[in-house]
C-alpha cells in the first residue's frame, strides 16, 4: 500500500446546480424558478431579456420584439420583488447574468431584499459584471469602456464593504471560447480581463488599496466555458488556477490563501451544439460537465448546463430539466465526488498545463503590450474573429468532426421535434404589449418628483464633479424611488455618451491569393457577377434588434469579403430605419440579417417593410436560429432565403447569395433600378455554427 | 443586365438640390458597364461648372489620418455640427480593399453616428479599387457630383502620405488628422513624403497635456517647413465635445480666403493627368512628349471642362 490515499475520508458536496432560466414575465419566472427548486435545484441564475440587458424599457422603440423573449423583463423594483416573490433572499444564492446594467440590477435586489426584510449583508451570489467581454463578444454594452470600468469599480468596492458576501463580478471566458477563441486564447484573455478589473479597483480604492485589495481579489470569480475537447479543457481550467495564484501574489500581493483560489462557475459550451440532429447535444453536455468536475483541484463551484435544443430555439422547462438531472447524476449517482484529485502526478495532464500555460502568458504578454486589456480590445476581438473562421474552416473542410452534420449525416425522423412546435418554447408575443402597458403604470403611478431628484443625484455623482461618490449609492437610491431600467440607463448615458464597439472584421486577415477549390470557383462566380452588375457586387450584413451574438455575422462578412464582395457591416444594435437608410445609401444589392435572439417573427417584417418604403427592392435574406415552423411566415413576408445552424458551410452561403444577386439583377433589378433604389440584400447569420443565442449564457459564482 | 439609368436626368436632379437623387447617381458613377459609363458622362456633363454656371456650391473637405486617429468619431462630431447649422452633409468613406479577391469591408459607416431619418446625411462607403492608394476615379466623380447638390461634402480616405496627396487632387480643403502620439504623421510630414495640409487636428484633446504636446510639435514641424498658413487645433470629438465648433469655423475660413475656382481647376487638370497615366501608362506619357508637354496641353483648355473631357483630349492628342 502507498501512503497515498485513494479515498476521501468523507465524499465531498457536490457544486451548486443551477439552471440559467427566465423569460415571459417576472410573474412566470419566478413559478419557473420555484419548481426547479422543488426539482434539486440548489442556486437560482437569472436569465434577463435584453432591453433589460442593454438598458431599455419595454417601451422603447429599441426593445420591440426582444421583451421577454430571451429572458425575463425586469424594469423597475416591483418586478424584481414579483420576481424573487417567496424566495427567501436570505438563504438564495442568486447568479444573474447581467452586465452594463449590473449595478442597477444588484440595486434592484438590494431593494426587493429590503421589502423582504432582508439586509444586504445576507445576500449572496453573482452579478457577472464583465463589461470587457461585452466588447469583445456578447455585444450588451450600453456605456463607452472607460465610465463602464467607472461602474464596475465602484461596484465591486461597494459590495465588498456592504454586500460581502456577493461575488460582484465574474471575469468570462465563457463568451470568449463562444466567440471562437482557442483554449489558450481563452485564459489570456480571461486573465488580461481580470487585471484591468483589479487595476481599475485599485485606482478607484486610492490611499489604503493594498489593505483592501486582499479582499477584492479574494472576490473575483470566473465564468468559464468548457468544450468537447474535454480533457484539454480541464487542463485548461488547472492552467487558469495555476496563472491566477501567481497573478495574486506577484501582481497584487495577496498573501492569504483563501484569497488566491481560482473560483469558478461554469455554463458548457453552446457554440458545439448542434441543430443537426440535436439529440447528440446530450452526450456533448454531458462530455463537457465532465471537463469541469472530474480533477477535483480544478472543480467548478456552480454549474448549469444547456439544453439539449439551444441551437433550435428557447428550451422548454422539461429539456432545462434534464440537464439539471445530468449534474444530479453525476454528482449523486457515480463515485466522482469520492476521490482526491485524479489528475495528481499524472505526467500527461502536467504536460498539457504547461503548454497552456506557456502559450498563455506569450499572449498575455501581447495584451500588456497593448496597454492592458481595455486598450486591446481591438486587437483581441480581431483575434477572436480569425480564431472563429479557422474553426469553421475546419468543419467546412471535414478536419474537424462534428457527429451528425458533417459526418454521419444519415439519421431517422426525430420523435424529440415532432410536436406542433419543433420541440421549444415559444413566448406570446402579446406579452410584449403587456409588458409595455405595465411599465407605463408603474411610471403613472409612482412619486415622480421623488424620482426625479434620484435621478439627477444620480447624473450629478456620475459627472466629472461626482467623481469622490460611488455611483452604486445614487443607484440603490433611483430604485428605491421607484426609476425604472430605461431610466436610470439613459441617465447614465446622457453623461457617459453612448458607444459603439470595434466589430473586429476590417481587422481579420484576408485569406491568401491562393484561392484554390471553392473559394476560388467563389471568387469567379463573384467576378462574372461584377461583370454582369457594373459594378463589384455589394452586400449590406446587418443585426437588427439588441441581440449583441454577431460571431455568425462577422463570419459571413469577412466570407463575403474574401469571396470579392463589397461588405457593408455595422455591427449590431440596428434598428429598421438605419438599415433601410444604410441600405440606400450604400447601393447594396443585397441584405443579410441576422437574428439569435428569437425576435425574427417581429423585427424581420419591420426591416422590409422599412427597406420597401425607402425604395429599396434588393432580396433580403435572414439568418440565426429560426425555428423550422417560422420560415413559411418569414418567405412569405419576402424573404428570399433562410439559413439556420445547421447551414454551417458559409462559402455555401455566401455562393447561394451570389446566385440571387445574379438572377435578381437577370430581373431587371440591380444596378438600375428606376427608384434610385438599386440595393440589396444580404446574407445570413453565421448560422454557422450552431451557436445558442440566448442573450446571455449565464453566469454563476462561486 | 441591369438598365442603364439616366443618367442626364440624375444630374439634373443632383443640379436641383435633390437629394434623393444621390444613391442612384452614386451607384451609376461606380459602374463601369460601358452603357452606364455613356449615362455617367452625361450625368456629370449636367453638373461641370459649364451647366452650373461656375463652381459647383458645395465645399468639398477631405478627412485622412491613419488608422485608429479618431476620424469617424470626429465626422460624428463635425456631422451634428453641421447640421445643427442646417447644412447638408455627405461622406463618402473610402476603404482599402482586400489584394487577393478585391472585396471590401466597408465598416466605417457603422462608427459615424447620425438619424437615419436625417434626409439631409448620406453617407457611402467605397472601397479604394484596384488602384494602388488614394482615390479611386469613381471617388473624384462621386464627389464632384455630389458638391452640386449637398452643402458639405466629406471624403475620408485611411493613411497618410499618398492618401492626403490624392484626397487634395479632389478637396477644396484637406484636413489630416492626429492623435496624440501618432509619431508618423510627425516623420512624414518632416520628411517631407506628405504635403503640407490645410487643417491638422490632434484629436483626443481630452488626454489633456498628450494632446497639447501633439499639438505643439505639429506646429513646430510646420513651421520648420516655413509653413504658417496651416492651421492646427486640438479637439475631443467624445461626449462632452470641445474644439469642434472652432474646427468648423476654421474649415470655413479656409474654404472663404479660396479661389475655389483657380483650386478646382488646378485639381481637375492635374485628375486629368493622373487618369490618364493610371490609363496609359508611360508610353501614353510619351506620346505626349511627356508629364510637362501634357500640363501645358491641359492649361490650354476652357476652364469649364469637366475631368472625362479633359481626359478625352490628351487621348485625342496621344493618338
Amino acid at each position: 500500500m502507498s501512503d497515498r490515499q485513494a479515498r476521501l475520508p468523507e465524499r465531498d458536496r457536490p457544486w451548486m446546480m443551477r439552471t440559467y432560466a427566465g423569460h415571459s414575465t417576472a410573474k412566470a419566472s419566478n413559478e419557473l424558478y420555484r419548481r426547479n427548486l422543488e426539482k434539486g435545484q440548489t442556486g437560482l441564475s437569472v436569465a434577463f431579456d435584453l432591453p433589460t440587458q442593454t438598458g431599455y424599457d419595454p417601451d422603447d422603440e429599441l426593445a420591440r420584439g426582444e421583451v421577454g423573449k430571451v429572458g425575463v423583463p425586469v424594469s423597475h423594483r416591483g418586478d424584481m420583488e414579483a420576481l424573487m416573490d417567496g424566495i427567501p433572499l436570505g438563504e438564495m444564492n442568486t447568479s444573474m447574468t447581467i452586465n452594463a446594467t449590473a449595478a442597477w440590477l444588484l440595486a434592484l435586489y438590494i431593494v426587493a431584499a429590503e421589502s423582504q426584510g432582508v439586509s444586504q449583508e445576507q445576500l449572496q451570489g453573482t452579478t457577472q459584471n464583465d463589461i470587457l467581454k461585452e466588447f469583445l463578444a456578447r455585444g450588451t454594452y450600453a456605456f463607452p469602456p472607460a465610465p463602464s470600468m467607472r461602474l464596475v469599480a465602484d461596484m465591486i468596492a461597494y459590495a465588498v464593504e456592504h454586500v460581502p458576501k456577493w461575488n460582484p463580478i465574474n471575469i468570462c471566458s465563457y463568451h470568449l471560447q463562444e466567440a471562437g477563441a482557442t483554449p489558450v486564447q481563452e485564459i489570456a484573455y480571461a486573465m488580461s480581463n481580470a487585471m484591468a478589473v483589479l487595476d481599475a479597483v485599485r485606482a478607484r480604492l486610492g490611499d489604503g488599496a493594498q489593505e483592501r485589495m486582499e479582499r477584492v481579489f479574494g472576490r473575483i470569480s470566473f465564468f468559464v466555458n468548457a468544450g468537447v475537447r474535454f480533457v484539454e479543457e480541464h487542463a485548461k481550467l488547472r492552467a487558469m488556477s495555476i496563472l491566477w495564484e501567481e497573478i495574486g501574489r506577484e501582481r497584487y500581493g495577496v498573501q492569504d490563501a483563501r484569497h488566491l483560489r481560482f473560483r469558478y462557475g461554469v455554463q458548457v459550451n453552446s457554440l458545439g451544439l448542434t441543430e443537426a440532429q440535436p439529440e447528440n447535444n446530450v452526450q456533448r453536455i454531458v462530455l463537457e460537465a465532465l471537463a469541469v468536475t472530474l480533477g477535483r483541484d480544478a472543480r467548478a463551484r456552480a454549474i448549469q448546463l444547456p439544453a439539449w435544443n439551444e441551437a433550435l430555439g428557447l428550451p422548454r422547462p422539461w429539456d432545462q430539466q434534464w440537464s439539471l438531472r445530468m449534474q444530479q447524476v453525476l454528482a449523486y449517482e457515480t463515485d466522482l465526488l469520492e476521490y482526491p484529485d485524479i489528475f495528481e502526478g499524472s505526467k500527461v495532464m502536467d504536460a498539457l498545463v504547461d503548454e497552456l500555460l506557456e502559450g498563455a502568458r506569450a499572449e498575455m504578454a501581447v495584451v500588456a503590450e497593448h496597454g492592458g486589456a481595455v486598450q486591446a480590445v481591438p486587437y483581441m476581438k480581431a483575434a477572436l474573429v480569425d480564431s472563429h473562421r479557422e474553426r469553421i474552416r475546419r468543419i467546412e473542410e471535414g478536419q474537424q468532426v462534428v457527429v451528425g452534420q458533417n459526418r454521419f449525416t444519415e439519421t431517422e425522423d426525430s420523435p424529440l421535434t415532432a410536436d406542433a412546435e419543433g420541440g421549444i418554447l415559444v413566448v406570446d408575443p402579446a406579452l410584449e404589449a403587456e409588458q409595455v402597458e405595465a411599465v407605463r403604470r408603474w411610471r403613472s403611478e409612482r412619486d415622480q418628483s421623488a424620482v426625479d431628484e434620484a435621478l439627477a443625484a444620480l447624473a450629478a455623482a456620475a459627472g466629472d464633479g461626482g467623481a469622490d461618490v460611488n455611483l452604486m449609492v445614487p443607484t440603490i437610491a433611483a430604485a428605491r424611488a421607484g426609476a425604472t431600467t430605461g431610466e436610470w440607463s439613459r441617465t447614465l448615458r446622457e453623461v457617459f455618451g453612448s458607444y459603439r464597439a470595434p466589430t473586429g472584421v476590417g481587422e481579420a486577415a484576408a485569406l491568401g491569393g491562393g484561392a484554390d477549390g471553392e473559394l476560388g470557383e467563389l471568387r469567379e462566380a463573384v467576378a462574372r457577377l461584377q461583370e454582369q452588375l457594373g459594378r463589384r457586387p455589394k452586400i449590406l450584413v446587418g443585426k437588427p434588434g439588441l441581440d449583441g451574438h454577431s460571431n455568425g455575422a462577422e463570419q459571413i462578412a469577412v466570407r463575403a469579403r474574401d469571396a470579392g464582395m463589397d461588405v457593408v457591416y455595422e455591427g449590431i444594435r440596428l434598428t429598421p430605419a438605419q438599415i433601410a437608410a444604410s441600405a440606400l445609401q450604400e447601393g447594396v444589392h443585397v441584405i443579410g440579417l441576422s437574428i439569435l435572439s428569437g425576435s425574427h417573427r417581429e423585427l424581420i417584417p419591420a426591416v422590409i417593410a422599412a427597406l420597401r418604403e425607402a425604395g429599396v427592392q434588393a432580396p433580403v435574406v435572414v439568418g440565426g436560429i429560426i425555428p423550422e415552423q417560422d420560415v413559411a411566415a418569414l418567405r412569405a413576408a419576402g424573404v428570399a432565403a433562410v439559413y439556420t445552424p445547421k447551414d454551417f458551410d458559409i462559402t455555401r452561403i455566401v455562393r447561394d447569395v451570389v446566385s440571387l444577386v445574379g438572377a435578381d439583377a437577370a430581373q431587371g433589378n440591380g444596378n438600375g433600378s428606376p427608384a434610385g433604389g438599386d440595393a440589396g440584400a444580404g446574407a445570413s447569420n453565421g448560422a454557422a455554427s450552431g451557436a445558442r443565442a440566448r442573450g446571455a449564457s449565464a453566469n454563476a459564482g462561486a | 443586365m441591369s438598365a442603364a439609368q439616366d443618367g442626364a436626368a440624375l444630374g439634373a436632379r443632383l443640379r436641383a438640390r435633390e437629394l434623393e437623387a444621390a444613391p442612384a447617381a452614386l451607384n451609376l458613377l461606380e459602374s463601369a458597364a460601358p452603357a452606364d459609363r455613356e449615362q455617367a458622362a452625361l450625368l456629370l456633363a449636367e453638373v461641370s461648372p459649364a451647366a452650373l454656371g461656375g463652381e459647383a456650391p458645395g465645399h468639398v473637405i477631405g478627412v485622412t489620418g491613419p488608422p485608429g486617429a479618431g476620424k469617424s468619431t470626429l465626422l460624428s462630431a463635425l456631422l451634428h455640427a453641421w447640421r445643427a447649422r442646417g447644412q447638408t452633409v455627405a461622406v463618402l468613406a473610402v476603404d482599402p480593399s482586400s489584394r487577393s479577391s478585391g472585396g471590401s469591408l466597408l465598416g466605417d459607416r457603422a462608427r459615424i453616428e447620425f438619424d437615419p431619418s436625417d434626409g439631409g446625411v448620406l453617407i457611402r462607403s467605397t472601397a479604394a479599387g484596384e488602384r494602388l492608394g488614394g482615390v479611386a476615379r469613381s471617388t473624384r466623380e462621386e464627389a464632384v457630383a455630389l458638391s452640386a447638390a449637398f452643402d458639405v461634402v466629406v471624403i475620408e480616405t485611411v493613411g497618410v502620405g499618398q492618401a492626403e496627396t490624392d484626397v487634395a487632387e479632389v478637396a477644396d480643403t484637406v484636413a489630416v488628422v492626429v492623435q496624440p502620439g501618432g509619431g508618423d504623421v510627425l516623420q512624414f510630414l518632416k520628411a517631407g513624403i506628405m504635403e503640407i495640409p490645410d487643417v491638422v487636428v490632434v484629436t483626443k484633446a481630452d488626454l489633456g497635456p498628450l494632446a497639447l504636446r501633439a499639438r505643439r510639435e505639429v506646429s513646430a514641424a510646420l513651421r520648420s517647413l516655413g509653413s504658417s498658413a496651416t492651421r492646427v487645433l486640438a479637439v475631443s470629438s467624445l461626449h462632452p465635445t470641445s474644439g469642434i465648433e472652432e474646427l468648423v469655423a476654421t474649415l470655413d475660413e479656409h474654404r472663404d480666403g479660396l479661389d475655389v475656382a483657380a483650386r478646382r481647376l488646378r485639381a481637375r487638370r492635374a485628375a486629368a493627368l493622373s487618369e490618364f497615366a493610371v490609363e496609359h501608362g508611360e508610353r501614353g506619357l510619351r506620346a505626349l512628349h511627356g508629364r510637362r508637354a501634357a500640363e501645358r496641353l491641359l492649361a490650354e483648355q476652357d476652364p469649364a471642362l469637366g475631368v472625362g473631357e479633359l481626359v478625352a483630349t490628351l487621348e485625342r492628342r496621344a493618338l
